[in-house]
């Protein structure tokens, strides 16, 4: 048994090559272990109190998330709300303000769960992963870390540092829309991020990726044939007919496979018009599920 | 090696010196571990807010929060509140608008409240219900608390 408050990046490695499991804010790690879906582990490192892993640094061609980041500071933080805002969308709906405050974008990340929230919105901002060992780094899309559900590729030893992310082109907007039954501490019946660059007043570029209807996030393929043209009705319902036809959801207590095959082309459908709406201009505040008018009066 | 660890908490400013078991949650510390009681277990699942206490001055489930990690911070609960006799304007304004029936989500709410008005002094009704989202009471339907958290952030505005 041992638990380390690490305050260094250096310490914290070198807990972790020695068998500690990282623990950031805990609000998967704990819960889950209270729950009894696993035993905590015995030998944990605190990395929540790394100033290094808190910090957003833009650079000339990429932005870095720290993986110490929580989701207050997320959708509240200028750099991320302009130029990342699914993210932000994403971070305002997670859990309560206490959920937000100690959760990290890390733990969100290697918690790996196919409904996590601010995974779709990092895939389709093409995110990668930096994962760090006592011995280096490496860069890793998140296509390939995440395995299946609760479940990644990364080595016990790596920590995850940061969530690199290139910065986004003029007119460039994204949003990510959840389906949710009430307004706080839900989970994501289904959930939906998009991100344009729009030329004009055609697309430029499109990516859309899908949370809670596979085994892991997933990117929607096939959306290059949308390039050149406008996000017009046409185009927004072969969105949805993608999203829709590459979901492989299950049936679970909060929905049906059929309702989450329904209601995800509806989600990617509206992050699209959002998204673009964004990326021409317009400011609709975060998070834009209540623009929306998304989940019951709260 | 011990399941023991012997740790420091800081609560509203005063050191207890405490051990707990690795896996101790904070809440559990609390009540048992510096007799301050005015902490709540409800649901011990992070859902209710019963629990609900502030870590450097955030609001933080301390049912699902490891007492050890809890260490170095600046703990706020309840009992933090009042000024010796005189009750914080958000205790007195929650019982004068009737934001108390059983009372046990009463400690959370008002640390989430306390929290909220520390960092937004004037909130919008939306913000207030926002900032107590985390909160569940089965008692008084909400108006009440809600118009509680509006009068005080009148009164010290
Ligand atoms: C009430 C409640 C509501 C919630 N609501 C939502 C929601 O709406 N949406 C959502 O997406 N999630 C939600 N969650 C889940 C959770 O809050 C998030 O996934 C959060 O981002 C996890 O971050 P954490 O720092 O608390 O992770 P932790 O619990 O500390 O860690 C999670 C896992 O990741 C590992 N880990 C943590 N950091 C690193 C790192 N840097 N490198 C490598 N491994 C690491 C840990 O070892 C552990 O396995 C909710 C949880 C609760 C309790
Ligand atoms: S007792 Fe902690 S949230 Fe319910
Ligand atoms: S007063 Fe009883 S739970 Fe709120």
């Amino acid at each position: 048994m041992s638990f380390t408050i690490a305050t260094s990046l250096d310490e914290a490695l070198a807990s972790i090559a020695a068998g500690a499991r990282p623990i950031a804010g805990g609000s998967d790690l704990v819960v889950g272990a209270r729950q009894g879906k696993f035993d905590l582990p015995a030998e944990l490192v605190a990395i929540d109190r790394i100033e290094s892993l808190a910090t957003i640094d833009v650079g000339a061609d990429e932005t870095s998330i720290g993986s110490g980041v929580t989701h207050s500071r997320l959708m509240e933080d200028g750099v991320i709300v302009d130029n990342f805002t699914a993210i932000a969308d994403a971070a305002a709906l997670v859990g309560s303000p206490s959920t937000r405050n100690v959760g990290t974008i890390g733990g969100n990340v290697m918690n790996s769960s196919p409904a996590m929230d601010t995974g779709a919105p990092l895939v389709v901002l093409g995110a990668e992963a930096e994962l760090t060992t006592s011995s280096g780094r490496r860069r890793v899309g998140l296509d390939e870390l995440w395995t299946g559900p609760g479940q990644h590729s990364a080595a016990a030893d790596e920590l995850c540092t940061a969530l690199l992310l290139p910065n986004r082109p003029a007119n460039s907007g994204s949003a990510y829309v959840r389906l949710e039954y009430r307004r706080a501490m839900e989970i994501a019946v289904v959930g939906a991020a998009a991100a344009i660059t729009l030329d004009g007043d055609n697309i430029d570029s499109i990516r859309v990726a899908l949370t809670a209807v596979a085994p892991t996030i997933i990117e929607v393929a096939g959306l290059d044939s949308l390039v050149g043209r406008p996000l017009d009705d046409a185009s927004l319902a072969e969105i949805a007919e993608a999203a829709s036809g590459q979901a492989t959801p299950i049936s679970d207590l909060r929905a049906s496979d059929a309702y989450r095959r329904h209601t995800i082309g509806v989600m990617a459908r509206r992050a699209a018009e959002a998204a673009a709406r964004r990326a021409s201009g317009e400011t609709i505040a975060v998070p834009v599920n209540r623009a929306l008018g998304i989940g019951a009066a709260s | 090696m011990s399941d023991k660890h012997a740790i420091q908490l800081t609560v509203n400013g005063v050191p207890y010196d405490v051990t707990v078991d690795q896996s101790q949650n904070l809440s559990g510390a609390l009540r048992n571990g510096t007799g301050l009681t005015g902490t709540k277990e409800g649901c011990d699942d992070c859902e209710c807010g019963a629990c609900m206490v502030l870590l450097d001055g955030s609001p933080v489930n301390s049912c699902s929060y490891l007492a050890v990690q809890a260490q170095g911070r600046d703990i706020t609960t309840v009992e933090g509140l009042a000024d010796g006799d005189d009750l914080h304007p958000l205790q007195r304004n929650i019982l004068e608008h009737g934001g108390v029936q059983c009372g046990f989500c009463t400690p959370g709410m008002l640390m989430s409240a306390r929290a909220l008005l520390d960092r937004n002094p004037n909130p919008s009704n939306e913000e207030i219900r926002i900032g107590l989202s985390g909160n569940l009471c089965r008692c008084t339907g909400y108006a009440r608390i809600l118009e509680a958290v509006e009068a005080t952030a009148v009164e010290l505005g």
